[in-house]
């Protein structure tokens, strides 16, 4: 089995473009390898196609035009089950959390498994006791040991985005996607859960893949910035070689800067 | 700027409208209907004399009132088990933001039929069309709950958080699973609460449908409003409000266990 396409990339973007309104492109042709190892922080201002490039990958969103390829194959031309199976390998992490508010953590952790239990067994919370054991290990690598019958709308923000990052992990994915993980948190939450999500997905050897709004975050926890403004990519490079002048080009204006 | 642009409300020159027009028609159809104060006072007098007759109650033939009884509990009970099972399904299916257009609007099409009719007048169909007898009862009430519970857990599910929804999706869950962990999580103690509530309405329902011969204690009602045994009739309506009460005190304990 090739876990990665030919020239050892774990996902590959190919010259994708989104139209919400015909005429009207949100991305305009990016193209992205991204390798296997490693987190890749998307940078960029507001409406700018952070989040429906990431939403492109496990289409969430239906990308226009362009190729994704994944585990041999692509993505864009995948339907019904074959989408299903696709996105069973690609674990997703959300701006605000998205768990079901009305299930125990040990539920929600276990939704991360219902690619692969049949809906009766699924209806009896007949999960593989493996399904269960792999959950409260997960719960106490993000530390939320002992949480696992408390209900989701119980917890903190930050108990909840790692309740969020114990579900995408569920799926022993082969691709993490973080679409603003730390948006709706603190400043110091926000740290933690950046290292949380670089720690795991460093364990488990996920690639991730983060677009987030905050500039010093994504630089300290990147391995590599992706910054892009209008639709397309401006900059491509390690955090280090991002200057005021890289910045500027991507958010435009200058007086934030000082 | 003149005073006029700068009015904080705007008024609603079609809501004065509407209120104008509903008054009178208030007025003109409390005057179209013989609506005498003479004729209130007169019917004070003949409810003395009608309650003076119903005491004491007469529970003479309390097996007949038990027999009677039994059966429409038992419709009850089957109407809303089966009732509430079909509404699931259905209420799923006309769930807007679920379901492609022609789905929910079949759906929805099939329970505005359920709700177009009294239960009483879906009663007298199924006994021409299936005979006197329960089972006729069983159907107009089958008809009734799905009429009620599906239309409004169609309604709770196009308020869900479809967010939730969304993340159970992204992991590659199929559809039923989606509903099952994403969608009836959200919606389940509302359906319990409606579920409970229609099981409510078919016991105090159940017992009307006998007047047209669907079973029940309806037709010893019926039969002794006819025969002006005011006494038994009293001893009637006292084991309905009796069923009725300990009905509604089930209901909500059910509806404790589930949170609703």
């Amino acid at each position: 089995m090739t876990a990665a396409a030919p020239d050892g990339a774990a996902l590959r973007i190919v010259g994708l473009t989104k139209e919400y309104r015909r005429g009207v492109p949100v991305l305009t042709g990016i193209s992205l390898d991204i390798a296997p190892r490693g987190m890749t922080a998307i940078i960029g201002p507001s409406g700018t196609g952070k989040s429906t490039l990431i939403r492109c990958v496990n289409r969430l969103v239906e990308p226009t035009s362009g190729a994704i390829h994944f585990e041999g194959r692509d993505l864009t031309r995948l339907r019904g089950s074959a989408l299903r199976l696709a996105r069973r390998r690609i674990g997703m992490v959300f701006q605000e959390y998205n768990l079901v508010e009305r299930l125990t953590v040990m539920e929600n952790l276990l939704c991360g498994r219902l690619g692969f239990v049949s809906p009766l067994n699924a209806w009896l919370r007949r999960f593989p006791p493996a399904d269960v054991e792999r959950a409260f290990e997960l719960l106490d690598e993000v530390g939320l040991a002992g949480f696992a019958h408390q209900r989701a709308d119980s917890l903190s923000g930050g108990q909840r985005q790692r309740v969020g990052i114990a579900r995408a992990l569920m799926q022993e994915p082969g691709l993490l996607l973080a679409d603003e993980p730390t948006s709706s948190l603190d400043p110091k939450t926000s740290v933690e859960i950046m290292s949380l999500l670089r720690e795991v997905a460093g364990r488990h050897s996920i690639p991730v893949l983060v677009n987030m709004h905050d500039v010093e975050l994504a630089k300290r926890f990147a391995d590599r910035i992706v910054g892009m403004s209008g639709g397309a990519v401006v900059y491509d490079g390690p955090p280090s070689g991002l200057t005021d002048a890289t910045l500027l080009q991507i958010y435009g204006g200058e007086s934030w800067l000082q | 700027m003149s005073a006029a642009a700068r009015k904080p409300f705007a008024g609603n020159g079609w809501a004065r409208l509407g209120w104008l027009v509903l008054a009178a028609y208030v007025l003109y159809a409390g005057s179209l209907l013989d609506f005498t104060w003479q004729r209130f006072i007169d019917g004070l007098g003949h409810g003395q004399r009608f309650i003076g007759r119903m005491l004491p109650p007469d529970f003479e033939n309390w097996d007949a009132i038990l027999k009677g009884m039994k059966e429409s509990l038992e419709i009850a009970v089957l109407a809303s088990f089966a009732g509430i099972l079909v509404s699931l399904p259905i209420g799923l299916l006309a769930a807007r933001n679920l379901m492609p257009g022609w789905v929910s609007w079949s759906a929805r099409g099939f329970i505005a039929l359920c709700r177009a009719f009294h239960p009483v007048i879906v009663a007298i169909v199924f006994v021409k069309a299936i005979g006197f007898g329960a089972l006729a009862g069983i159907m107009a009430l089958i008809l009734a709950s799905i009429g009620f519970i599906a239309k409004l857990f169609a309604e709770a599910i196009e308020e869900i958080s479809l967010k939730q929804v969304e993340a159970v999706r992204a992991t590659g869950a199929g559809f039923l699973n989606v509903i099952f962990f994403g969608v009836l999580p959200q919606v389940l103690p509302r359906f319990i609460g409606f579920s409970t509530y229609q099981f409510d309405s078919n016991v105090r329902n159940s017992t009307m449908v006998g007047i047209v011969g669907a079973g029940g204690i309806g037709a010893p009602l019926f039969v002794a409003f006819q025969r002006f045994d005011y006494d038994v009739v009293a001893a009637i309506l006292i084991s309905i409000i009796a069923v009725v009460f300990v009905a509604e005190v089930i209901s909500t304990r059910i509806q404790r266990i589930f949170g609703a």
